[in-house]
């Protein structure tokens, strides 16, 4: 990644980037948003300059063109406004996708050691809704201040036609509108949040200590102490918003005041064009009456602003996993790695964690042979699932592992995990069937192999009483899936994989031990010939190994 | 959403008097525009037609930059009101969620993730900013305005009014007409929607999982393809649902531009003078102005209606009506079990299943088993905060007996002193903590039990946060005893007592047990360590539901070696 300079690797230019390929429909959007402002504009200018000239009773003739343009200008309005939006969001949506691909690119380098998004669901979902944020920047930030800049000029350009002077009122009015009042909401969101947001950090935590302890207030019968504690953070809450409140009104006051600061402006100006000559009075109207719809263009801008800093914060969340190094990078000039079907795999002295050279297991030596399954103990806490995510790849580790006398620490990442094969003590289901989170395992697996397997996990039952069988969606997140039958998908997965090594996290975690005894049997007779690494805490599950490695380094036969 | 949703005027009451004050700031804004109009039209026509100079419409000018002066006010109050009352709004409406959350019980306010209410209560429920701050205001100007200008277009042209009477109803109307026709091909593509828009998320939360099977740089294909079917499908959504809008300007502006061509032929004809007919172009789009802008709000309003659903759907949530009208027995107590089975309404599986067991009167009785088989659930039930889905729990006082859902969840509690995993603390002195459990207690009575739970002199003065912090969690489940002992109720629930605890407090939690027993209390306290279980008079093991098909408690003496327990 290069090292931007200056604004340019600001956040938000940063993400706005990706929107490159998207560059002319959002300009044409916001021409289109142009027009459409424009139009109002304009109807109000011809109108005025229509009845201004009817009043002289002209023959007919002489209005027709006026007339088609008043009524062009009132169709125009609705009809640009509406292609401006779909323009838009067309344009929002498409660099969307882009973005999305920038990141899910960066994070399937980085993820999950690389990015703290994957330490809980919340921050997860933060950051995919932080990536769908983006959106708003370019429909309700960039968007308006391309129209408020093509209108104001436009207008400014139309008045000084006929009033120099009163243009440059109407300039500095619009100024006022696009700069300074959005500048002003700024400052008040600053002050208010200032003052607001201690008091909503009280209220917070006199909730949190009520949800929380909920029962035990019932219990005791101090509900309404508790209640009477938080109205009491509440009231200052309220007052301090209503403090806030009396600065909310400035910055839409001050509009009002520029808006009738250029009227007046216009009108003296004008006044004096007309005594002295320079402008024809059937003009007067019009330069009058510009500034109060050209105004329009720049009353959107401190909501514009306000999304601004909302979206900011996301940027920089996204910028962060964009730019977060990779955590285990692969060698420099990596070796491809010969995998026969069975073989050894020696662990010597490996420490893994999370962060590089912050090692939170090990030293820790193994030796997986095909066929004897070694079991891994360990108290929870103690980082046994943190060895798994060394082996394969997915935290920083340090020590030697070689597989069939080759040093898999010169391979990538990619081709160690085709070696070694892991069943997540938190596998995520995707959005799918039954089958096809199995299958992601291998795309060329059959229906019947995969009934197979979960039978013999002992899912049997439940397959059958799934109203689909095999083909039942599993919901968003496997929500429909317990606990215990999500584990075993993910053995299943692992078990139809054809990896010569098997890492088993807490196969038996949410099972009772009659099918805990199921799955181990299952396990154990499915890896005849491969390696397998069972890492529990459950005694019954160790034997069924052959030895045992206890996290510390002894070992016992 | 309906424009004036009346849930939220009904819980919010403080909305009241703050619409009739942004009617009355809507009718001087009326008039002020009015006002504004009929200036800018005298000064044109002065200067234009009669030839008049910047002297002589000094006056008339000056009058105008008054009049933007007086509207400057006037938006300036509107935006204050409008921000003071919506934070009261959201004041009352937060009461009145928290009240009836509490009123709804602690089984309500677990169901929910943790944090979640204060979040919903705290920022979530900021959101309603653009409703009652916003669009309500708006909403009003959009009905008073209109009515206002109309009536004075109405007093200088009589074809122009005309056509403002006509179109501004025909607004609200093509929009409704609009916005159900759209609302139908939007529920029709909402699955897809949601589908596609889940997908993102999906890929993302499941790419560890698709990195360990060599599958994540395969998706990136995927993610480019559900993108473009997300997009054609949001879009073309949207080009139905842009059409209110379409509606609105289309028909704002064009009318506006036939009353300006209306007025422009009559002037040719000599029917109309200038002045009135600037006069009625000026006013005629500010007729159509806070219409146009309800519809701009609308968005950001809808989106703070739906994140009020949320408290709205709690305030909606009806209190379990209770048949128990009866007190609790008097004197000790014990409990009887017969068959009962318990499950949670989300969860299809029973979590007890034909439980029997007794609780005799002034015995310690430990509840020991595996996590999952059901002792919290157990306590729960015992606490009447859950209700059995079957069989009864028996309560016996000196005379009589009870079931348990006979008595009234007040009066029951009031027999109840229970210690539960992680004792709530609210910001004050351990002292006011303590005395929590029995706000009448005196001091010396709170020094005797906290010197019983093992708490030092100086402790009881120690200042606690807001957020509870200050305290270890030894020390919190010792604050937590002091409660039990301060209580001195005939029923005594310790769920876990000796939890994260040295083993010098592990005796001193012996030592209350056996001052409860020698007190007489019956004594349920849910078990892991030996020590603790030694003590008890009784063991009532259970088992996970899923292993078996009836749950019978083993029930033996203390002393007795026990199944499944984890060393």
């Amino acid at each position: 990644m290069t090292a931007n300079r200056g604004w340019r690797s600001r956040p938000v230019f940063r993400v706005m980037a990706t929107a490159r390929p998207v560059r002319g429909r959002l300009l044409l959007a916001g021409l289109l948003g142009a027009l459409a402002i424009g139009s109002s504009v304009g109807l109000l200018a011809t109108s005025a300059f229509l009845i201004s000239k009817a009043s002289q009773q002209p023959p007919i003739l002489y209005l027709s063109v006026a007339i088609v343009l008043v009524r062009a200008f009132g169709i125009g309005r609705g009809v640009f406004r509406y292609a401006e939006r779909l323009t838009g969001h067309d344009a929002a949506f498409r660099s969307l996708t882009d973005l999305r691909l920038a990141v899910f690119d960066r994070l399937t380098v980085v993820a999950p050691a690389g990015t703290s998004a994957y330490r809980s669901g919340d921050l997860l979902n933060r950051l995919v809704a932080d990536v769908d944020a983006v959106v708003d920047l370019y429909l309700r930030v960039a968007l308006p201040y391309i129209v408020a800049i093509v209108v104001g000029i436009g207008s400014v350009l139309l008045v000084t036609i006929f009033v120099p002077a009163a243009a440059l009122a109407l300039a500095a009015a619009l100024l006022v509108g696009a700069l300074i009042v959005p500048a002003l909401t700024l400052r008040r969101l600053d002050r208010s949040q200032r003052k607001v947001a201690p008091a909503m950090a009280r209220l917070t935590a006199e909730t949190v200590t009520l949800a929380d302890g909920s029962a035990e207030v019932i219990a005791l019968g101090q509900q309404q102490r508790f209640l009477d504690r938080i109205a009491a953070a509440d009231q200052e809450l309220t007052q301090a918003a209503a403090v806030a409140a009396r600065s909310s009104g400035v910055g839409s006051a001050l509009g009002v005041l520029a808006q009738g600061g250029a009227i007046v402006a216009a009108i003296i100006f004008g006044t004096q064009a007309v005594t002295s000559g320079a402008l024809d009075g059937v003009n007067l109207a019009l330069v009058i009456l510009v500034p109060l719809a050209a105004y329009e263009a720049v009353q959107v801008l401190p909501a514009a602003i306000v999304t601004l800093l909302r979206v900011r914060e996301s940027a920089r969340r996204i910028t962060a996993v964009l730019d977060a190094p990779n955590p285990v990078p692969d060698p420099v000039n990596p070796v491809s790695i010969d995998a026969p079907e069975a073989a050894d795999l020696q662990v010597t002295a490996l420490s893994a964690g999370w962060k590089l050279d912050d090692w939170v297991v090990g030293p820790v030596s193994l030796d997986v042979r095909p066929g004897r399954p070694v079991a891994l103990v360990g108290p929870s806490g103690s980082g046994k699932s943190t060895v798994a995510a060394g082996l394969t790849r997915l935290c920083p580790s340090q020590g030697k592992v070689f597989f069939s006398d080759q040093d898999l620490s010169r391979a990538t990442g990619d081709d160690v995990r085709r070696i070694i094969g892991l069943a997540e003590q938190n596998p995520h289901l995707f959005d799918s069937t039954v089958a096809e989170n199995v299958r992601l395992a291998r795309r060329s697996a059959t229906d019947e192999e995969i009934h197979e397997i979960l039978v013999e996990l002992g899912l049997g039952p439940w397959l059958a009483a799934l109203p689909d069988g095999l083909q039942t969606p599993v919901g968003r997140f496997g929500r429909a899936v317990s606990g215990g039958q999500r584990q075993r998908l993910a053995l299943a997965r692992v078990l139809l994989s054809e990896t010569p090594i098997v890492v088993a996290d807490e196969p038996t975690e949410y099972l009772d031990a009659s099918s805990a005894d199921v799955v181990m049997r299952a396990l154990t007779r499915r890896c005849r010939h491969r390696g397998l690494l069972i890492i529990t805490h459950r005694a019954a599950d160790v034997a069924w190994c052959e030895s045992s490695v206890s996290l510390g380094g002894q070992i016992s036969v | 959403m309906r424009p004036l949703d009346p849930r939220l005027i009904k819980w919010a009451q403080a909305t009241r008097l703050f619409l009739i004050l942004s009617v009355i700031l809507g009718a001087a804004t009326a008039v002020t525009i009015v006002i504004q109009a009929a200036l800018l039209a005298r000064i044109i026509t002065d200067v234009f037609q009669r030839g008049a100079d910047l002297a002589s419409i000094g006056q008339l000018t000056a009058g105008l930059a008054a009049v933007f002066v007086i509207r400057a006010l006037l938006s300036y109050l509107q935006d204050w009101i409008a921000f003071r009352s919506s934070a009261q709004a959201k004041s009352q409406l937060r009461m009145a969620v928290l009240d009836h959350a509490v009123k709804l019980g602690p089984q309500f306010l677990d169901s929910r993730s943790t944090g979640g209410i204060a979040q919903l209560t705290g920022r979530g429920i900021d959101a309603l900013d653009a409703y009652f701050a916003r669009y309500l205001p708006q909403l009003l100007l959009a009905v008073v305005v209109p009515i206002v200008l109309g009536a004075v277009i109405l007093s200088q042209d009589l074809l122009a009014a005309a056509i403002v009477a006509f179109t501004l109803p025909l607004i609200p109307l093509f929009m409704v007409l609009v916005g159900w026709y759209t609302q139908g091909k939007v529920d029709r593509q909402w699955r897809t929607l949601a589908v596609l828009s889940g997908y993102f998320l999906d890929v993302v939360a499941g790419l560890p999982t698709l990195k360990v099977f060599g599958r994540a740089k395969a998706q990136a294909a995927n993610i480019r393809q559900v993108g473009d079917r997300y997009r054609k499908a949001t879009m073309r959504v949207l080009r139905v649902s842009f059409l209110s809008s379409l509606v609105l300007e289309l028909l704002a502006t064009l009318s506006v531009a036939i009353v300006a061509v209306s007025i422009g032929l009559r002037l040719v004809g000599g029917s109309m003078d200038l002045q009135t007919a600037l006069f009625v172009l000026i006013l005629a789009p500010e007729a159509y102005l806070p219409l146009r802008m309800v519809g701009a709000q609308y968005h950001a309003a809808a989106e703070g209606i739906s994140a009020a659903g949320e408290l709205l759907d709690i305030l909606e949530t009806p209190l379990v009506e209770s048949a128990a009208i009866g007190g609790a027995p008097a004197g000790p107590l014990a409990l009887d079990l017969v068959d009962v089975s318990c499950r949670y309404p989300d969860r299809d599986v029973e979590v007890l299943k034909k439980l029997s067991c007794s609780f005799p009167v002034g015995q310690v009785t430990a509840v020991t088993g595996p996590s999952g088989s059901g002792k919290s659930t157990l306590l729960q039930l015992v606490l009447s905060f859950m209700q059995p889905t079957a069989g009864v729990v028996e309560v016996t006082g000196e005379q009589r007996s009870r079931s348990l859902s006979d008595i009234d969840s007040e009066a029951w509690l009031d027999q109840i002193a229970w210690l539960p995993q992680e004792p709530v603390m609210l910001a004050g002195s351990v002292f006011s903590n303590i005395r929590l459990g029995a706000p009448n207690a005196d001091t010396e009575s709170v020094e005797r039990v906290a010197y019983q739970a093992g708490l030092t002199p100086d402790v009881l003065q120690q200042v606690l946060s807001d957020t509870g912090a200050g305290v270890s969690a030894g020390q919190r489940r010792r604050i937590g005893l002091a409660r039990v002992l301060l209580r001195s109720k005939p029923l005594v629930l310790l769920d876990e007592p000796s939890a994260s605890l040295d083993s010098h407090t592990e005796q001193v939690v012996a030592d209350v047990i056996a001052e409860l027993r020698a007190e007489g209390r019956t004594v349920v306290m849910v078990a892991h360590r030996p020590a603790l279980i030694t003590l008890a008079d009784h063991i009532v093991h259970l088992e996970p539901v899923e292993q078996i098909s009836e749950q019978v408690a083993v029930s033996g003496a203390g002393q007795v070696p026990l199944p499944g327990l984890r060393p």
